[in-house]
């Protein structure tokens, strides 16, 4: 595992606009179809809203892991963090939206001092599904996190979390040592406060992105394995396992190009490509709102500096009906969403 | 022509062999995908009965793809060299077991 972010190492990939060239150079200009171009090919260019249903906010790129293949770039040295005042704008937002469900994500967002009163705050519009994403490891990483399933429970927050295999090597060496202990002893306190349990109310999904330079397996039979190998060796419960293909930018693309993986990798996005999953990548119906309170359509447009092409480009101008009305941003990243079964923060997509 | 016999980027190509004959091409792939449905087997057991076998027909391009697929499983890295041990001893046991030919040709042919 990497002990500092990208942007600490000044390692070039740290540049938005240097991932960009590299996504539109080389084997994108002879040998493979753009994105763009394989879209058109069935009519489906240029990408456009299907109306907003999901508001997902990044408090921040902190982090108390270095995960290799994080999209974020996020880390313990990352210092963006998102202010009260944005907050408040966000909050705004969240009292006239039509998006069913909130996101909160990072970085590890219960790192932001704020979080707390944020998700106190949130729930009180009393959005249908209010989902925090936490890595699992934050709750067991201080004393002062110690209680985040209590006040989970407390507010109703649905949790998603990160796992990238039921065994410990495989989880330790994507996420660092130590990482997988520290997460089965998280969820076993989840569950002891319901979450996750058959039949209960208080959600808990798990999230799987493959921990190498490999596309995942479809998700009905990735949750079957998760969820035999968790109940048998830890009897632990989930509800849904969320498989997520990782997308070439930010560390991904790093140890894509270091390993000497990246046009092999590439090769497979582009022949998994699935015009069905086309219709239903998820910046059809998110906003992706960043720490300083700029909007994107989606995390991944977000990391690559991409903003809304749209007039109202940040919270403090927020309006849906404008922001409906725009053309998503796309580039060879986004074969990552369409790939099989396709892929988005909740799974697959067809 | 490449130098050598061998070029992964060959492995992509492979649906192509219907180009040059489609009926039985198409009929191969056909049967090929319906074998690693899920059936009595698991996909995931099939999976590494594939790689088994890939080794013992010791074929790089089957070896490079069900390597692939056992990642994409979430198949184990002991997982799969036990797979590959497996195929390993029916293919040394299957030369051993002629030894028994051997012998009793020997044993004939002297006294
Ligand atoms: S836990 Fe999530 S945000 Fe943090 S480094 Fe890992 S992948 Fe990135
Ligand atoms: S990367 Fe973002 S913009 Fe591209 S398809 Fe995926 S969700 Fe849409």
């Amino acid at each position: 595992m990497a002990t500092k972010s990208l942007k600490k190492q000044k390692n070039k990939l740290a540049d938005a606009n240097r991932q960009l060239e590299i996504l539109s150079s080389g084997i994108f200009e002879d040998e493979l179809p753009t994105f763009k171009d394989k879209v058109s090919q069935t009519h489906q260019f240029p990408l456009r809203p299907k109306g907003l249903e999901i508001l997902q906010i990044n408090l921040g790129y902190m982090c108390n892991q270095v995960c290799e293949h994080c999209h974020v770039d996020a880390g313990p040295d990352r210092k963006e963090i998102m202010t009260k005042e944005t907050m408040q704008q966000c909050l705004e937002v969240i009292q006239t939206t039509g998006a069913h469900t909130l996101d909160l994500t990072g970085g590890a967002p219960e790192m932001n001092p704020l979080f707390r009163w944020f998700v106190e705050e949130a729930s009180k519009v009393g959005i249908k599904d209010f989902i925090v994403r936490s890595n699992l490891t934050i709750i067991r990483a201080n004393k002062k996190y110690h209680d985040l399933p209590d006040f989970f429970k407390q507010y109703n927050v649905h949790v998603v979390s990160s796992m990238p295999h039921w065994t410990r090597r495989k989880t330790d060496k994507q996420r660092g040592v130590g990482v997988f202990d520290k997460s089965i002893k998280a969820l076993q306190e989840l569950n002891e406060r319901g979450f996750g349990m058959p039949s209960s109310d208080l959600r808990l999904d798990l999230v799987y992105n493959p921990s190498g330079a490999f596309l995942p397996s479809d998700q009905a039979s990735m949750e079957r394995d998760f969820k035999k190998a968790l109940l048998e060796d830890f009897n632990i419960h989930f509800h849904s396992l969320f498989v997520i293909t990782n997308l070439p930018i930010s560390r991904f693309l790093d140890y894509l190009i270091a390993s000497d993986n990246y046009e092999d990798y590439m090769y497979n996005l582009v022949d998994a490509y699935n015009p069905a999953a086309v219709e239903n990548v998820m910046c059809r119906n998110t906003i992706s709102i960043s720490w300083d309170g700029w909007l994107y359509d989606c995390d991944f447009n977000q990391m690559l500096g991409l903003k809304v092409a749209s007039k109202v480009k940040h919270i403090s101008d927020y309006n849906e009906e404008v922001l409906n009305d725009r053309n998503i941003i796309t580039s060879q990243h986004c074969y990552g969403c369409t790939a099989g079964a396709g892929s988005s923060c909740q799974g697959s997509v067809t | 022509m490449s130098k050598t016999y061998y070029d992964p980027a060959d492995l992509r190509n492979f649906g192509k062999i219907t180009d040059w004959s489609e009926e039985l091409g198409e009929k191969f792939f056909d049967y090929y995908g319906k074998v690693f449905e899920e059936g009595a087997l698991t996909a995931r057991e099939k999976s590494l009965i594939a790689l088994a076998v890939s080794h013992v027909v010791k074929c790089p391009y089957c070896i490079d793809a069900y390597t692939q697929d056992g990642l994409k499983r979430g198949i184990t890295k002991e997982e799969m060299m036990e797979a590959v041990h497996a195929g390993a001893a029916i293919e040394s046991g299957a030369t051993l077991v002629h030894g028994v030919q051997m012998m009793k040709k020997y044993d004939k042919l002297s006294h």
